[in-house]
C-alpha cells in the first residue's frame, strides 16, 4: 500500500506558486487504476451520449460529444441550464457513466471501471469543487481536507501535513480548526478548494465554483484557480457566467447535447488569460 | 482506510445527534437489562426452591402408608389398572417390623438408615409459667436428624440407648426453645408436653419456614417415648429412609418397594397400601418446572430487546435519510461503498454494544436488590448472551439502512436537499 505514484502526479509544477512543492507528487498509496503516462490528454471523450429515461419519457442529454483536453489547459464549459452541461461533468467526474462513446481519464478508460475502482479513481484524480461546496458539517476545515486522503489510505500524521500545507496554499492556514457553519462563503469554498487539491489531482474539476459567492470571493477564488493552472494544475470548470469563463484558456460551449462552440483564449502551455502575475498570492492572504 | 478510522467516523456521527443515540441505546438497553434480570430472578428463585428441597434432606425417600390407593406423587404406589384394580383386600399401616425389615434386609444394600416415625400435631407444652402448642412432635429414631438434615446448635442428640430405655428426652426447634424459653439455654430444663415430662437435651438449628410451615415449630423425642405418652402404639406415621448418596435414591425406592410389597402381599395389580415420595424426583420436578419460569421470562424479556432493536432500524433510517447529502460528498470524493457501510454498520453496532454494556451495568446493579422477595442469582451465560444478541442486532437491524447509503448514487445524494 505504499507504492511511489509517478505518471500524473509528474505534471503539477504548481509547488512553484510557493509551499505547495512539500506535498505536490507525495506518493499516494496505490497507484491510480489503470495505465498513465504524460503524453496522454488529462481528459479524451469520444462520441459520448447520456440517454436518460424510456420510451417516451427518453432525455437525451448528451448526444455525441468529443471533446479533449490537455494536461495543464484550463477548459470552461458553458451552457444554459439543459444544454447538458451537468450531465457532463458528471461523466466527467466519474459519478456517472455514459450511454455510449468513450472516456479516457489520465489514459484509463474509465467506462470499463467497476464502483469500487471508480470510487478509487474520483478519489486520487479528481478534485471536486461544488457550487454549494459541500462541506461535511460539525468537521473541522482541517477533518473536511483530510477526508480524501482519509479514504485514500494515507497515515494521520501524514494526512495532516498535506491537509494543513494546502490550506495554507489557499490562505486558511489559521482557519483549520473551524466548522463550515463558522466560515464565510468565500473561506468555505477555500477550503473546498483545498480538499480538492490535497489528493493531488490529475484533474481539478468545479461546478459553478462561484455561483454562490460575492464578488470578493468570487475574485479569490478565480485568483486561485489562476494560480493553480500556473503552477501546471489541470482544471475544468462548468459555468454560465462570463466572467469566470474569461479566466479560462478554452472556452467550450455546448448547447442541447453537443458543443456548438470551441475557442481558445490562451496557448494550452502560457499563462492564463487573466492571471495576476505580479502578486500571485496576494488575492488570498489579504482576507 | 482502516477500521478505526471508520469508527471515529461512526463516533463522530453519532455524537453529532447525542439525545437521539442516548434514546435510541435506551431501547437496547433496557432490553438486555431485563432479559439479564429476568433470568436473574429466575435463576434466583429456582436456587431458593432448590435449597428448600435440599434442606428437607437430598437423598431421603419418605415412606407413607396410603389408604386412599391414590397413585399421585412422583413415585406413586405401585400397581396399574386404574379403577379395574381388584379391591384392596387389606389396607395396612406401617409398622416397626416395616421398618427393620428394610434396615435388617440384605436385599436393599442402598439404604443407608431407616427411621421410623411418629407425629403428633398441636402438642401443647410448657415450662414454668410459659405454654406453647407445638405444632409437630416426632417421635423417631437418631437417624432421622441425619436422613431429615437436622443439625443441633446446641446440646446434643438423644441416642440409641435414650431410644431403647424410653427415655423422655426431647430436642426441640429454634420456635419452640423461643416461645418457652426466650433468653434461657433449654437444654437441661424440664418441659411438660401433654402431660408428660420431656428433658430438652438439644435445639435444633434454625431452618427458616417452608411455604408458611414453621420447620422450626417441632419437637424431636425417642420413638418409644411418644408412643407411650402421646400416640399410642398403632402403626407408624412414616419410615424416612436414608439412601447412601443421591444418584441411589432410585435404586433405593426400588429396593423398599420390593420388600414392601413382600411384606403387605401386594401382588400383581393390586394397589399398594403404601407410597415412596423421593426427594430426587421431587427436586427434578421442581427444577424442570422453575426452568420453564426462567424460560418463559426471558422470553418475555427478549421481546422488548427485539423492539429495542426495531428502533435502532427506524433510528438509523432516519440518519441516513437526513445525512444523505453528506453520504453524497463522502462518495464524490472517493469513499468506497464499504467505508459508507461500514460506517453506518458500526454506528448501528455501537448504539447497540453501548446499550447493552449500559445494561449489563443496570442489571448487575439491579441484582443486588431484593425482586418480588426473590434474591436474584446472575447467570454469567446470560450476560454474554444479551451483548452477543445485542450486537448481532446492531449488526442485523443496522444492515438495511447501511446498504441503503452505500448503496446511494453520488449524483442523487448531491442533489438531495
Amino acid at each position: 500500500m505504499s507504492s511511489p505514484m509517478n505518471g500524473p502526479m509528474d505534471g503539477d509544477r504548481y509547488g512553484s506558486a510557493g509551499s505547495a512543492n512539500r506535498w505536490a507528487g507525495e506518493p499516494m498509496s496505490e497507484p491510480a487504476e489503470g495505465p498513465a503516462t504524460t503524453a496522454d490528454p488529462v481528459l479524451l471523450i469520444r462520441d459520448v451520449t447520456k440517454v436518460y429515461g424510456e420510451g417516451e419519457a427518453t432525455v437525451r442529454a448528451l448526444r455525441g460529444v468529443s471533446l479533449t483536453v490537455e494536461r495543464g489547459d484550463y477548459v470552461a464549459i458553458m451552457g444554459a441550464s439543459g444544454s447538458g452541461k451537468s450531465t457532463l461533468m458528471n461523466i466527467i467526474g466519474c459519478l456517472d457513466v455514459p450511454t455510449t462513446g468513450t472516456y479516457l481519464l489520465g489514459g484509463a478508460d474509465v467506462g470499463a471501471l467497476d464502483e469500487v475502482r471508480l470510487a478509487r479513481v474520483r478519489n486520487r484524480r479528481i478534485g471536486f469543487i461544488f457550487q454549494s461546496f459541500n462541506l461535511i458539517p460539525r468537521m473541522s476545515a482541517l477533518a473536511n481536507v483530510e477526508l480524501p486522503l482519509a479514504y485514500g489510505g494515507v497515515r494521520a500524521a501524514e494526512r495532516r501535513r498535506r491537509a494543513l500545507a494546502a490550506l495554507g496554499l489557499v490562505g486558511l492556514s489559521d482557519r483549520v480548526g473551524h466548522q463550515p457553519n463558522e466560515l464565510s462563503g468565500g473561506q468555505q469554498q477555500r477550503v473546498a478548494v483545498a480538499r480538492a487539491l490535497v489528493t493531488s489531482p490529475t484533474l481539478l474539476l468545479a461546478d459553478e465554483p462561484t455561483g454562490a459567492l460575492d464578488s470578493t470571493s468570487t475574485k479569490d477564488i478565480l485568483a486561485i484557480f489562476d494560480r493553480l493552472n500556473l503552477g501546471g494544475k489541470t482544471i475544468v470548470v462548468i459555468t454560465h457566467e462570463d466572467d469566470v469563463a474569461a479566466h479560462a484558456k478554452r472556452v467550450v460551449r455546448l448547447m442541447d447535447g453537443r458543443i456548438v462552440d470551441d475557442r481558445r483564449q490562451a496557448p494550452v502551455d502560457g499563462p492564463p488569460p487573466l492571471v495576476d502575475d505580479r502578486s500571485p498570492t496576494g488575492a488570498m492572504s489579504e482576507r | 482506510m482502516n477500521v478505526l478510522e471508520i469508527s471515529r467516523f461512526a463516533v463522530r456521527g453519532l455524537t453529532a445527534n447525542k439525545m437521539r443515540s442516548v434514546l435510541t441505546m435506551l431501547g437496547i438497553l433496557i432490553g438486555v437489562a431485563a432479559v439479564i434480570l429476568l433470568v436473574a430472578v429466575g435463576q434466583g428463585s429456582s436456587d431458593s426452591i432448590k435449597q428448600r428441597i435440599q434442606s428437607l434432606g437430598a437423598n431421603t425417600l419418605t415412606v407413607s402408608a396410603s389408604f386412599s390407593g391414590g397413585f399421585g406423587g412422583p413415585a406413586g404406589g405401585r400397581g396399574g389398572g386404574g379403577g379395574a384394580a381388584g379391591p384392596r383386600t387389606q389396607a395396612r399401616g406401617l409398622t416397626l417390623e416395616d421398618a427393620r425389615a428394610i434396615a435388617a434386609s440384605g436385599d436393599a444394600p442402598s439404604v443407608k438408615s431407616v427411621s421410623p416415625v411418629v407425629t403428633s400435631s398441636s402438642a401443647t407444652t410448657t415450662y414454668e409459667g410459659a405454654s406453647h402448642s407445638i405444632s409437630q412432635v416426632v417421635g423417631t429414631y437418631p437417624s432421622y436428624f441425619e436422613a431429615t438434615n437436622k443439625p443441633v446448635t446446641s446440646g446434643a442428640y438423644f441416642t440409641n440407648q435414650d431410644v431403647t430405655a424410653v427415655r423422655k428426652v426431647v430436642v426441640i426447634g429454634k420456635t419452640v426453645a423461643d416461645e418457652l424459653f426466650g433468653q434461657v439455654d433449654p437444654v437441661g430444663k424440664k418441659v411438660n408436653i401433654q402431660g408428660a415430662a420431656f428433658t430438652v437435651v438439644g435445639v435444633l438449628k434454625e431452618s427458616g419456614s417452608t411455604g408458611g410451615q414453621d420447620a422450626d415449630d417441632i419437637a424431636v423425642a425417642p420413638l418409644p417415648a411418644v408412643q407411650q405418652s402421646l400416640t399410642g402404639y398403632g402403626s407408624l406415621g412414616s419410615i424416612v429412609v436414608q439412601a447412601t448418596s443421591a444418584e441411589v435414591t432410585d435404586v433405593a425406592e426400588a429396593e423398599i418397594t420390593a420388600i414392601l410389597d413382600q411384606r403387605h402381599d401386594v401382588t400383581g395389580n393390586a394397589t399398594a397400601d403404601y407410597r415412596i415420595l423421593n426427594q430426587a424426583s421431587l427436586q427434578e420436578t421442581v427444577t424442570e418446572a422453575t426452568g420453564t419460569f426462567t424460560v418463559l421470562l426471558a422470553a418475555v424479556a427478549a421481546i422488548s430487546l427485539l423492539v429495542g432493536g426495531i428502533g435502532i432500524t427506524n433510528i438509523m433510517l432516519v440518519t441516513v435519510t437526513e445525512r444523505t447529502r453528506e453520504i453524497g460528498i463522502r462518495k464524490a470524493i472517493g469513499a468506497p461503498r464499504g467505508a459508507i457501510l461500514g460506517q453506518f454498520l458500526i454506528e448501528a453496532t455501537l448504539l447497540s454494544l453501548v446499550g447493552g454494556l449500559l445494561g449489563v451495568g443496570v442489571a448487575v446493579a439491579g441484582s443486588q436488590f431484593t425482586i418480588a422477595g426473590v434474591q436474584p442469582v446472575i447467570v454469567p451465560q446470560s450476560i454474554v448472551l444479551a451483548l452477543g444478541v445485542s450486537v448481532a442486532i446492531g449488526l442485523f437491524f443496522g444492515s438495511y439502512p447501511a446498504n441503503r447509503a452505500a448503496k446511494l448514487r453520488p449524483i442523487e445524494a448531491l442533489r438531495f436537499e
